[in-house]
């Protein structure tokens, strides 16, 4: 809790110098990779998103310059972009999570009673990881496409309008972002849930809580930690994803995300720079989202 | 009694044939049991014998197989923990951690929407003198501290009834001492019905105006805790409270003012008032700080009981007094208090001694012989583990 954190912060008295310089070189490894697979990727990116087309050049063709006007032109171009990301990936993981606690709550508290039953369900959380998330996003294209058996069942119900389809639209790639993270939101949730002492809901209740003030006011703060980590599992790279919008996936031409955007402007136009500046800003945004949500649900007054 | 506002004074608690059944095994047979308003009631017994259940059963907390639960003459047993004018004070303490300590104190107060709770959080809060806390976390505070916390956050409530899980048993003696003080005094002062539960006999003694000793589900004995002590009708009850020497024997002679039993060739002589059996085998006892120890032979007369000769085969010096262990042939072990009021030892390991008695502070139990025996204090390790044991066979012969 808090207060590990705090412990580890703690100044350690002064080491000797031959173990401080032990430790600089057992660090070197990481350092070094690092460097290597993250720092110098990220320069290039950098240096990348400000370059400017080539004089004289061909397409695909840039020199390095100081071009932040491709910040401004990639917002102008690509805001509703941008925008859906961040508003698919919100939706994902909120329906996610709804789906998740009661699950994680269900393997982690009501469970305990039958350890056999409990393990069980955490394989069955697990196996999806089994098949690759490619073929599994592949396989709800076939089963929801305009011939499947559910549309056509749907449809011969008329629950659903006949000329009206599923994938292509932003429900398909929403459920196809909250299907693939889902595993991402219940396992926190299940070790935090499962670490719950089940004496504060009792005394919750003997101090006239109901049942529901019992789950807002205790168990929810209580399971705070495992909230924070599975929103922000399945959050990120949900912003960032670009196989559920895809139009070989899920998606149609109307749900591009900012992955999808930045795959054609690389691979597609060869327009790199405008690629480089799309996913600064993906970073960015979401490191700030990111730093505000956890400030927030951090100092929170929970009362 | 509604929950939404503050009870007056203490309820009655009545608990009619209440039987709680667990998979596997039964926690508590059949239980009755009345208990008035206003008093400081203690529920004592070994681990395992039903005490806790029982509390869990009148908070709500558990619901009994058979039986009714009445508070203050409603019947409650249908309710949910949370729509009874009870509060506890876990073993645990149950601080929610993720509140300040105000914030767990005025709890209660804001779900029954009471008028000004923070105001009267830190009233309570005065009262067990940790106001200047009351912006801490819980993990800020010390065993005692949170203790007290915990105390005031139930009593803020002024529930109809508090109930006490063992809740200084993890308190050092010093604070215990002060915390038992402390919680008799708020019981006085405000007037509620408190059921403590505790395996402690010394705390549920001092505290408790009456004592109910409970053991494999039910009660074996009731009443105010000098009473009990005087004069117990069981062997459980005499050696879980205290300690006792019992004698068992057969019945030589019976009048209207004495029982004579004969012990291994000796005769004890108990008042027939103080006997709870007046023939066939009996089991009779002495509690050991009434034991006198003697260095020469003392003269019969008839209102003493006279053992020996035996020789000490242990004596173990403790400040106020002296405790020996007389072995006396025919009889056995003869457990002797003696306080340190002379100079020097009365008496070294080897020395050839008598032991005597008054009459009248004898008593006579009630139960078989073939199942009374010395009952070993509650915190040796081995007495743990017998029970432990003996817990687990039951269990496995119910199966």
């Amino acid at each position: 809790m808090a207060f590990a954190a705090f412990a580890t912060t703690e100044a350690q008295p002064q080491a000797p110098k031959r173990k401080s310089r032990i430790a600089l070189f057992l660090l070197l490894p990481g350092i070094l990779y690092l460097v290597l697979f993250f720092l110098t990727p990220l320069i290039s990116l950098i240096l990348t998103s400000l370059q400017a087309p080539a004089e004289f050049g061909d397409i695909g063709q840039y020199s390095y310059a100081f071009n932040w006007q491709n910040y401004v032109t990639v917002v102008q171009q690509y805001l509703p972009h941008i925008l859906r990301s961040f508003g698919y990936a919100l939706a994902a993981t909120v329906f996610a999570l709804l789906f998740s606690y009661p699950l994680a709550y269900f393997i982690g508290v009501k469970a305990r009673r039958w350890p056999l039953l409990q393990s069980l369900m955490l394989v069955l959380v697990i196996a999806p990881f089994f098949i690759s998330f490619l073929l599994r996003t592949l396989a709800w294209k076939q089963l929801l496409s305009d011939e499947s058996f559910i549309i056509t069942s749907l449809k011969a119900l008329s629950l659903m309008a006949p000329d009206a389809h599923f994938t292509g639209t932003p429900f398909a790639v929403i459920f196809g972002l909250t299907y693939n993270f889902i595993p991402f939101m219940t396992l926190p949730l299940y070790t935090t849930l499962e670490r719950l002492d089940t004496r504060y809901l009792e005394a919750g209740s003997d101090l006239y809580a109901n049942p529901f003030t019992v789950f807002r006011k205790i168990t929810i703060p209580l399971s705070m930690p495992g909230i924070v980590a599975g929103t922000l599992l399945t959050f990120i790279p949900a912003a960032g994803d670009y196989v559920n919008a895809s139009r070989d996936f899920l998606g149609g031409p109307d749900t591009q995300m900012m992955g999808n955007v930045i795959e054609a402007n690389f691979l597609v136009l060869l327009n790199y720079p405008a690629a480089a500046a799309l996913s600064i800003i993906l970073m960015a945004a979401i490191l700030v989202l990111v730093s505000i949500y956890v400030k927030r649900s951090g100092t929170e007054d929970l009362l | 009694m509604s929950v939404r506002e503050f009870a007056e004074r203490g309820a009655d608690l009545e608990l009619v044939g209440i039987q709680k059944r667990f998979p596997g095994f039964t926690a508590i047979e059949d239980l009755d049991l009345v208990i008035p308003a206003g008093s400081f009631f203690a529920l004592l017994g070994p681990s395992g014998c039903g005490k806790t259940t029982t509390l869990r059963l009148v908070a709500g907390l558990e619901e009994p197989t058979r039986g009714r639960i009445l508070i203050g003459g409603k019947d409650v047993t249908d309710t949910k923990s949370h729509e009874r004018p009870v509060n506890t004070v876990f073993q645990s303490y149950a601080l929610f951690p993720h509140m300040t300590i105000i914030e767990n104190v005025a709890f209660g107060l804001k779900r029954r929407r009471i008028a000004d709770p923070v105001g009267k959080a830190h009233e309570a809060l005065r009262l067990v003198e940790l106001d200047h806390l009351a912006q801490r976390k819980p993990q800020q505070l010390s065993g005692g501290q949170q203790q007290r916390v915990a105390l005031a956050r139930a009593i803020v409530n002024r529930p109809a009834l508090l109930l006490l899980d063992e809740p200084l048993g993890a308190l050092d003696l010093k604070l215990r001492r002060q915390m038992q003080l402390e919680l008799k005094g708020i019981q006085e002062e405000v007037g509620l019905t408190f059921l403590h539960v505790t395996h402690d006999q010394e705390e549920a003694m001092t505290m408790a105006d009456t004592v109910a000793v409970m053991n494999k589900g039910a009660i074996e004995q009731m009443g105010a805790p000098a009473e009990l002590y005087d004069l117990p009708r069981t062997a459980f009850v005499a050696n879980f409270l205290g300690q006792s020497n019992l004698f068992t024997g057969e019945v030589v002679g019976t009048t209207g003012a004495a029982v004579t039993i004969d012990a291994g060739g000796t005769r004890i002589v108990v008042p027939t008032a103080r006997a709870q059996r007046h023939q066939g085998e009996v089991t009779v006892g002495v509690r050991p700080e009434k034991v006198a120890l003697h260095a020469e032979a003392p003269t019969a007369t008839a209102d003493r009981n006279v053992l020996g000769p035996g020789r000490v085969i242990d004596a173990s010096f403790s400040g106020v007094s002296t405790q020996y262990i007389v072995d006396v042939p025919g009889v056995g072990a003869v457990l002797v208090f003696a306080q340190n009021i002379g100079v020097g030892p009365v008496a070294g390991v080897g020395a050839e001694v008598w032991v005597s008695w008054e009459v009248e502070h004898g008593f006579g139990l009630e139960d078989d012989p073939g199942e009374s025996g010395r009952f070993p204090a509650d915190d040796s390790t081995t007495a743990i583990a017998v029970q432990r044991r003996e817990a687990l066979v039951s269990e496995l012969e119910e199966h």
